[in-house]
C-alpha cells in the first residue's frame, strides 16, 4: 500500500471520439506547468509506429486476430515505457491514453499499476451526442496520419465504423462493479461528473481541473502593460505610470480591442498602476488581481541591470545560471510566479474571452502554460512591450496565437 | 479581487436528503467556509423554524405524512423561511442562502430577481453512518431534552421512514437534468456534479469534495518568540530569542506526549517558524503563503515607532482593521485570500500542526470558528500557546494549552472609539487601497518583501503546489 508520495497512473477511457486525447493533453500541459512530471503515453501512436500503413477500420474489428495480438503489443509497450518513465526516470504522472473500454483490460492496467506501486485514477469520457462526435471528428480525425490518403467522407466514413468495432464490448464504469476504483467520469463535455473514491491532493487536484475545461470556442488575448516611466529608465519593479508612449499604447488598444467585436469579454490587470491605466483607457469594467503582479525582484527592485551586476554580480549571475529558479534575494523566482498564478490559469479556463493586462514575467508564466513551454524555456519567452498575443484554443488543447 | 466578480447574482443553495444525512453539518460548514472567503451567506433550517411554531416536540408522528395538521404547520414554515430568505438575499444583500429540506420542492416563487438555485444532496445507505450521525447531533437536539439514549434513536429512525415515502432523490438522468446540483453519496465516497453554472458553484462543489468527516485534530501555534518580538518590531525575518528555543522544545515534549498518529508539520517560510519545527525532529513542509502579513513600509518598525512616522495609518489601522492595508503591505482580507488554499488542504489531511504567525493564526483561527471579519483581527493568539482543535458535532472544540514558556505580549486590542483624535469620518478605510489612490503621503515605493534568505522549500511531495 502506497502512501502519497507514489507516482500516479492515471488511464483513460472511452470510445473513439470521445475527447479523450484532448484530455490527457491538456491535463498533462496543466500538470506539468504546476510543477509535477508528467507524461502521456498514447497507445495509437504506438500502434502507428508498429503498423507503418493504416489500411482500414478492418483492423479494428473483435475477430481480427492479427490485429488484437498487434493492438495488444503496443498497450504491452506503452506500460513499459509508462513504468520506465515512473520508476526510473523520477516521472510523477503518466496518463495512458487509450480506449481501454472493457473491465478486463482496465484490471490488467490496475494490476500492473499494483504491482509497481502507482496509484490508478480513471478518467472516462462519455458522449452519446453525434453532433459533439461529428465535430471531433472533424477537427483532429480527418487530419490524422491514418488518413492522409483519404477524401473526408472516406475518412469519416471509415472513422464510424472503427467507433462500431469498439461499441459491442464497450463496458462503462459502472457504480456498483467498480466501485472500489477511483475515478472520474465526464459526460456530455462536462454537463455532469461522477466522481469516486478520491484518494488524495494530486487526484482531488485533477478533477478540479478537469471540471473547469470547457471546449466552448473563446480567445484569450495577453498583453503588457503600456510602456512605464521606469521602463524608460531601463530600471525593474516599482510602480511606475504609463509614459507617454504608454499612454498612445492604451488608447491603440482600446481601438483595436472596440474593432475586435468580442462577445462579453472580460478584462484583468494587476494592482500596479501601469496596468491600471493601460485598462483604465478601455473604458469597460476591469478586474484587478493581485496575484497578477510583476515578479518581486526583491533587493533588485527599481534597479537597472547595469547597478543590479555592479551591486549583487554574484546575484547577477546566479539568475543567468537558473533563471527558472533563482529567487532575488528578499523576492521572488519564476517558479514562485508560477505558483501564484495557478488560480489564474483555472479561472482563465473557467471563462470564455478575457483580456489579461500583466507584465513580462507574469505573461511569459501565462504564455508558458498555453503554449506548453517547458521550465527552462519560460523565462526567455518573448513578451515585448505593445504587443499582444491572441490565443485561440484548437485542436489538442494547442493554441494559435497572433501577434497584434 | 477574486471575490468581487464571483456572483453578482445571488445564489440559492438547496440542501436535500432524508434526516441524519449530514445536512444541517454541511450547511454550517459551507456557510462557514463561504463566508470566511468574503462571501455573505446565511442558513435558514427548516427545523428551527419548526420548533419555532411547535413549542414542544412530542414524537416522530408529527412527522407522519398523514398528519394533515402537522403538514399544514410544516408548510407554513417552509414559506416564512422562503420570506426571509428573500428578504436575506434581495434586501440584506446576501449572496448566498443555504436552506436545508428533506423534500425537493423546487422554489419558483414569481418575481425577477430570482437567484441561481443550486442543490446538494446528501445520500447514505449506510447504517453505521446513520446511527453514528444520530447519536453525534440528534441525541443533544432541542427535540429531545431528557430523553434516554435508546428512545431517541428508535423515534429518529421512525421519524427519518416518514420521510423515506416522499423521497424522490435527484435524477440526472430524468427530471433532475436540468438542475445544478452536487450529490454527495456515503459522506464523500462518490460525487455526482450536474450542471455546474459558475465560479461559486465551482468552488462550493470542490470544497464539498475536499471536507471529510474522519476524527482528527489540528494544532494551531504561532512560532518560538523572536529576537524581534523581544524588542517590540513587527514584521521581519529574525530567529528564535533564548525563551523561543525553549518553546520548541517543549513543543516537541508536548507532541510527543499527544501521541498523535501521522502527524503533519507545516511551517512557513520564515526563519522564526522554521527553527521552532527543526526542534521537532520530523519531517515538515514550508509553505510560503503561511509567512506574515506583509507590513509593507512598516516592516520591522515598533507600534511607537510606526505611530510617530504615520500617525494617519496607525490611526487608520485601529478604526478598520481588518480591511486596512499597510502600505506596500497587505491587509487581513488579503491574507485570507491568500490563506485559502492552506485551508482546503487541512481540510483534506488528518492530523496537523501549523506553526505560524500572529495575524496568519487569527485568519486561520477565525475560519474554523466562524469568527467575522471585525472580531478576526482581535483574536487573541498569544506566543508559546497551542490550540487545539477537535472537530464535534457542528463546530469545533478548542482547548487551549500554554507550555509555561514566558514570551512577551504581542496582542492590542481594540481601542476605544475617538482615541486618536481623528475628525469624524464615515468609512474612512472603506476604499481598498492600491497604488493608483495611495492614501499616505508621497509612499509608493514598494517595499522589499522579506523572505527567508536562501532557504528554498523543501522539495517533499505532498500538497501541491505549494511545494513544488
Amino acid at each position: 500500500v502506497c502512501m502519497t508520495n507514489c507516482p500516479t497512473l492515471i488511464v483513460m477511457v472511452g470510445l473513439p471520439a470521445r475527447g479523450k486525447t484532448y484530455i490527457s493533453k491538456k491535463l498533462t500541459r496543466y500538470l506539468n506547468w504546476i510543477g509535477v512530471p508528467t507524461k502521456e503515453f498514447n497507445v495509437g501512436q504506438y500502434r502507428r509506429d508498429l503498423v507503418k500503413k493504416y489500411k482500414s477500420f478492418e483492423f479494428f474489428l473483435p475477430d481480427n486476430e492479427e490485429g488484437l495480438k498487434i493492438r495488444k503489443q503496443c498497450a504491452l509497450a506503452a506500460l513499459n515505457d509508462v513504468r520506465q518513465y515512473l520508476s526510473e526516470e523520477n516521472g510523477h504522472v503518466a496518463v495512458f491514453d487509450a480506449t481501454n473500454t472493457t473491465r478486463e483490460r482496465r484490471e490488467t492496467i490496475y494490476k500492473f499499476g499494483e504491482e509497481n506501486g502507482y496509484k490508478t485514477f480513471f478518467v472516462e469520457s462519455v458522449c452519446v451526442d453525434p453532433e459533439v462526435i461529428a465535430a471531433n471528428i472533424v477537427q483532429v480525425k480527418l487530419g490524422s496520419p491514418d488518413y492522409v490518403d483519404c477524401s473526408n467522407d472516406e475518412a469519416t466514413e471509415d472513422f464510424m465504423k472503427r467507433i462500431e468495432c469498439y461499441k459491442n464490448s464497450y463496458e462503462t464504469l459502472d457504480e456498483t462493479l467498480d466501485k472500489d476504483l477511483s475515478y472520474i467520469k465526464i459526460m456530455d463535455v462536462g454537463r455532469s461528473y461522477l466522481v469516486n473514491r478520491v484518494m488524495d491532493h494530486i487526484q482531488s487536484r485533477i478533477v478540479y481541473y478537469l471540471m473547469n475545461i470547457h471546449v466552448t470556442p473563446r480567445s484569450i488575448y495577453l498583453c503588457r502593460h503600456g510602456e512605464s516611466e521606469l521602463n524608460l529608465k531601463g530600471r525593474i519593479g516599482g510602480d511606475p505610470g504609463l509614459s507617454v508612449r504608454g499612454k498612445e499604447f492604451a488608447k491603440s488598444l482600446a481601438q483595436f480591442i472596440n474593432e475586435q467585436n468580442i462577445k462579453d469579454l472580460k478584462v484583468w490587470t494587476s494592482q500596479m498602476k501601469r496596468t491600471i491605466q493601460t485598462a483604465e483607457a478601455l473604458g469597460v469594467p476591469y478586474e484587478q488581481w493581485k496575484v497578477l503582479n510583476e515578479i518581486d525582484a526583491g533587493v533588485c527592485e527599481e534597479m537597472t541591470y547595469e547597478e543590479i551586476q555592479e551591486n549583487y554580480p554574484l546575484e547577477f549571475a546566479l539568475r543567468d545560471q537558473d533563471k527558472y529558479r533563482y529567487r532575488y534575494p528578499k523576492g521572488e523566482s519564476y517558479e514562485d510566479l508560477v505558483q501564484r498564478l495557478e488560480p489564474v490559469i483555472m479561472e482563465l479556463e473557467r471563462q470564455e474571452n478575457v483580456l489579461v493586462i500583466c507584465h513580462q514575467a507574469v505573461m511569459r508564466c501565462l504564455l508558458a502554460y498555453f503554449l506548453d513551454k517547458p521550465a527552462e524555456q519560460l523565462p526567455y519567452l518573448k513578451c515585448p512591450l505593445h504587443t499582444v498575443l491572441k490565443l485561440t484554443p484548437v485542436a489538442y488543447g494547442k493554441c494559435n496565437y497572433v501577434y497584434l | 479581487a477574486w471575490a468581487s466578480y464571483m456572483t453578482n447574482s445571488p445564489t440559492l443553495i438547496v440542501m436535500i436528503g432524508l434526516p441524519a444525512r449530514g445536512k444541517t453539518y454541511m450547511s454550517k460548514k459551507l456557510t462557514r467556509y463561504l463566508n470566511w472567503i468574503g462571501v455573505p451567506t446565511k442558513v435558514f433550517n427548516l427545523g428551527v423554524y419548526r420548533r419555532e411554531a411547535v413549542k414542544s416536540y412530542k414524537s416522530y408522528d408529527f412527522f407522519r405524512h398523514d398528519n394533515k395538521e402537522a403538514m399544514e404547520i410544516r408548510k407554513r414554515c417552509a414559506l416564512v423561511a422562503l420570506e426571509d430568505v428573500k428578504s436575506y438575499l434581495l434586501e440584506e444583500c446576501g449572496q448566498i442562502a443555504v436552506r436545508s429540506s428533506a423534500r425537493k420542492s423546487v422554489l419558483h416563487q414569481g418575481g425577477s430577481k430570482l437567484p441561481g438555485v443550486f442543490f446538494v444532496e446528501s445520500v447514505c445507505d449506510d447504517p453505521e453512518v446513520i446511527a453514528a450521525n444520530i447519536l453525534e447531533v440528534k441525541v443533544s437536539s432541542p427535540d429531545y431534552p431528557e430523553r434516554h439514549r435508546e428512545n431517541v434513536m428508535d423515534d429518529f429512525l421512525k421519524r427519518i421512514e416518514c420521510y423515506k415515502v416522499t423521497y424522490q432523490p435527484l435524477d440526472p438522468d430524468a427530471d433532475d437534468k436540468d438542475l445544478s446540483f452536487i450529490k454527495v453519496i456515503n459522506v464523500g465516497q462518490r460525487f455526482l456534479v450536474n450542471r455546474v453554472q459558475d465560479y461559486i458553484q465551482s468552488k462550493i462543489v470542490y470544497y464539498l469534495m475536499n471536507i471529510h468527516v474522519q476524527p482528527r485534530t489540528i494544532y494551531l501555534c504561532r512560532h518560538g518568540e523572536s529576537e524581534y518580538n523581544l524588542v517590540g518590531r513587527i514584521g521581519g525575518d529574525s530567529g528564535l530569542s533564548a525563551r523561543g528555543k525553549q518553546f520548541s522544545q517543549a513543543l516537541k515534549k508536548f507532541i510527543e506526549e499527544q501521541e498523535i498518529v501521522d502527524l503533519k508539520v507545516w511551517t512557513s517560510q520564515l526563519k522564526r517558524t522554521i527553527q521552532t519545527a527543526e526542534s521537532l525532529g520530523v519531517l515538515y513542509e514550508q509553505w510560503k503563503i503561511l509567512n506574515e502579513i506583509d507590513a509593507g513600509v512598516c516592516e520591522e518598525m515598533t507600534y511607537a515607532e510606526i505611530e510617530a512616522k504615520y500617525p494617519d495609518e496607525f490611526a487608520m489601522r485601529d478604526q478598520e482593521k481588518y480591511l486596512y492595508r499597510y502600505p506596500g503591505g497587505e491587509s487581513y482580507q488579503d491574507l485570507v485570500q491568500r490563506l485559502e488554499p492552506v485551508i482546503m488542504e487541512l481540510e483534506r489531511q488528518g492530523n496537523v500542526l501549523v506553526i505560524s504567525h500572529q495575524a496568519v493564526m487569527r485568519c486561520l483561527l477565525a475560519y474554523f470558528l466562524d469568527k467575522s471579519a471585525d472580531e478576526l483581527p482581535y483574536l487573541r493568539c498569544p506566543l508559546h500557546t497551542i490550540l487545539k482543535l477537535t472537530p464535534v458535532a457542528y463546530g469545533c472544540k478548542v482547548e487551549t494549552i500554554t507550555l509555561n514558556v514566558e514570551a512577551v505580549n504581542t496582542h492590542r486590542d481594540k481601542p476605544s472609539l475617538n482615541s486618536h483624535g481623528l475628525p469624524g469620518r464615515q468609512s474612512p478605510v472603506r476604499m481598498r487601497r492600491n497604488s493608483f489612490t495611495p492614501r499616505a503621503g508621497a509612499d509608493t515605493v514598494k517595499r522589499p518583501r522579506h523572505h527567508s534568505l536562501g532557504s528554498k522549500p523543501l522539495h517533499l511531495p505532498g500538497p501541491l503546489p505549494s511545494l513544488e
